[in-house]
């Protein structure tokens, strides 16, 4: 099973550091594809746009996914039992029927294509993935905790500020984390509405294969590998170092 | 005028019609451990909620001190609560849960430092101001939540099932320390348990609820000997309800025709306590021995009375008991002032 998930990546990454021009025969190690990569204007501004986009689209997605998971703990409201699914709703709805309703959507109202178009679209399909980590902590904390602030003299802001944010604090991180990585690594939609100057890291490498595919390819998926990873473990770190 | 009235309070939950509790009148004395007792369902822990501030009334009126308390939110009602789950903040240490209500209420550093102290000083935990709620036992934890309700010198400390969560032994030791904790600070215990025999150890009085209603209310030996109900009589430690008449010179008997021994104008129901009678010869009833349990200190017996369907129950000191088998014809004998007509 672990074979079958992480040997076509190992391969990848392997090859990444391959000297010669082949993307799939082995000529000696060498670091000449990274450099090539990284010298390139064309890399370095889509990296900028991916973590610009993934960052605005995961920041937006969290706070909004933060309050309607809050919204959804007070008095119970009609409908709600319809309202939770529809919200997690987007994630199965395939995505490239958002990209082309997004594409004509922003085109009816004028939208241009480039990073704030992108920037929008992104949140909208990360707030399913935030809403459900945050939703998921709510549901299981204990709201006696709420009570027990506000019998010690702490009033419903107070109460929000020294308790409820704080327990929810590591849920929130993890729905960003897991938001930003949506974004960052989103290519349909992006391919859809990004313009000439928005270009994302993912366009920029299925750009790159259309050329050919040479090892620079795998030193790009690497490079976005490697900031996937580095997030998540941030995440993870940032957790445990909350628990103690 | 007592401390805490709480005058002909109803209530029902928005959308139902059960009636969790229904014109409850109270009375709570300043310094007094009082506890509402009850089984599951009777609107002890509702009573509770209402008078903490999480839950206000369909009706009725409650005064602390004469003043209407039912408008004051719960932050700023000079009661606090010790949650049966114990609800520590997680994220914060025993030092700062303590002091979270001082700091809420705007108390200068030192000075809630010092009543933190103080508080973890009275509830035995000094030295663990600085660990994590995660990193306590069960009882420490339970200390824990009584300091930091303590720690605000509340008028009034609500105790909701508090020690349900403690084995049978240290459930024991804290019975002891919060009767002594309650002593040393002067402050006003109410106490929500379904527990009898906790009730009957640690409080001044004690209010038997039932569905909503109030059954009695009074100190533990009014409620133990001079139940007013059956069910106060059979909820509160063991009983044997016997239903007698009067005879035509007015004496109590039972069905059989055996006089009791006092004197009555109605049928009644007649209760009385396993450990008032005993095994004699000279007894007044007799009967015969249909089970018997062994449990150490004590020994019970149940006894099948003869010429009625009556079994009564029976509690001798295992001495006493020695040499009695099963099916053996026994007499017993009892003090008629130990018999308690229960209201008719």
């Amino acid at each position: 099973m672990y074979v079958y998930l992480y040997i076509p990546l190992l391969i990848l990454i392997v090859f990444s550091f391959n000297g010669g021009r082949m993307a799939t025969i082995w000529e000696g190690f060498s670091l000449r594809w990274y450099a090539e990569v990284m010298q390139s204007d064309q890399f370095r501004a889509a990296t900028v746009n991916s973590l610009v986009v993934a960052s605005c689209a995961a920041f937006l997605a969290t706070t909004l996914a933060t309050l309607a998971a809050l919204g959804f703990r007070g008095r119970p409201i009609r409908g709600q039992g319809m309202m939770v699914p529809f919200l997690s709703f987007p994630l199965v709805i395939p995505e490239i029927v958002t990209a082309v309703a997004t594409l004509i959507f922003f085109i009816s109202i004028g939208v241009p294509l480039g990073m704030v178009g992108l920037i929008a679209a992104h949140t909208v399909f990360c707030i399913p993935f935030a809403f459900i980590t945050i939703k998921a902590r709510m549901d299981v904390m204990d709201d006696t905790l709420e009570q027990a602030a506000n019998d010690l003299y702490a009033d419903p802001r107070r109460t929000f500020f020294s308790v409820t944010l704080p327990l929810l604090w590591p849920a929130i991180l993890a729905g960003f984390i897991l938001a930003f990585i949506v974004s960052l690594d989103d290519f349909v939609i992006s391919l859809f509405l990004a313009g000439p100057s928005s270009t994302t890291l993912p366009i920029y490498m299925f750009g790159m294969m259309r050329l050919g595919v040479t090892p620079a390819v795998n030193a790009v998926s690497t490079i976005l590998l490697v900031m996937s990873v580095l997030f998540v473990l941030i995440a993870a770190w940032i957790n445990r170092m909350q628990r103690k | 005028m007592g401390f805490l009235e709480v005058e002909a309070v109803s209530h029902q939950y928005a959308g139902t019609d059960a009636q969790v509790l229904n014109e409850v009148s109270l009375t709570i004395q300043e310094n007094e451990f009082f506890t509402l007792l009850g089984p599951s369902g009777c609107g002890k822990t509702t009573m509770l909620r209402i008078l903490a501030g999480f839950e206000v009334p369909s009706r009725g009126r409650v005064t602390l001190d004469g003043q209407d308390i039912l408008r004051i939110p719960p932050w700023r009602r000079p009661v606090n609560t010790v949650f049966q789950s114990y609800a520590l903040f997680p994220h914060l240490t025993i030092l700062r849960n303590v002091t979270f209500g001082l700091k809420m209420r705007g108390v200068a550093k030192a000075d809630r430092h010092g009543a933190a102290r103080r508080a973890l000083d009275l509830v035995r935990l000094d030295g663990f101001a600085d660990r994590m709620p995660s990193d306590l036992s069960g009882g420490q934890q339970q200390r824990v939540a009584l300091a930091r309700a303590l720690a605000c010198q509340p008028r009034l400390l609500l105790l909701d099932e508090p020690l349900s969560a403690l084995d049978y032994k240290l459930r024991k030791e804290m019975q002891g320390e919060l009767k002594r904790i309650q002593r040393e600070t002067g402050t006003s215990f109410v106490f929500v348990t379904h527990d009898q025999e906790e009730a009957l150890a640690m409080s001044d009085r004690i209010a038997v609820m039932r569905q909503g209603t109030l059954e009695q209310v009074g100190n533990p030996s009014d409620i133990y000997d001079r139940p007013s109900s059956d069910f106060v009589a059979e909820f509160i430690g063991d009983s044997n309800l016997l239903n007698a008449a009067p005879d035509s010179q007015g004496r109590l008997c039972l069905p059989g025709g055996r006089a009791l021994g006092i004197r009555g104008d109605a049928p009644a129901r007649v209760m009385i306590r396993p450990e008032a009678l005993r095994i004699a010869p000279d007894g007044n009833l007799s009967g015969q021995v249909t089970d018997l349990v062994y449990s150490g200190a004590a020994t019970r017996f149940l006894v099948a009375l003869d010429g009625g369907e009556e079994t009564v129950q029976i509690q001798q000191t295992s001495t006493e008991a020695a040499g009695i088998s099963m099916g053996d014809k026994v007499c017993l004998a009892y003090d008629p002032q130990q018999l308690w007509v229960v209201a008719p």
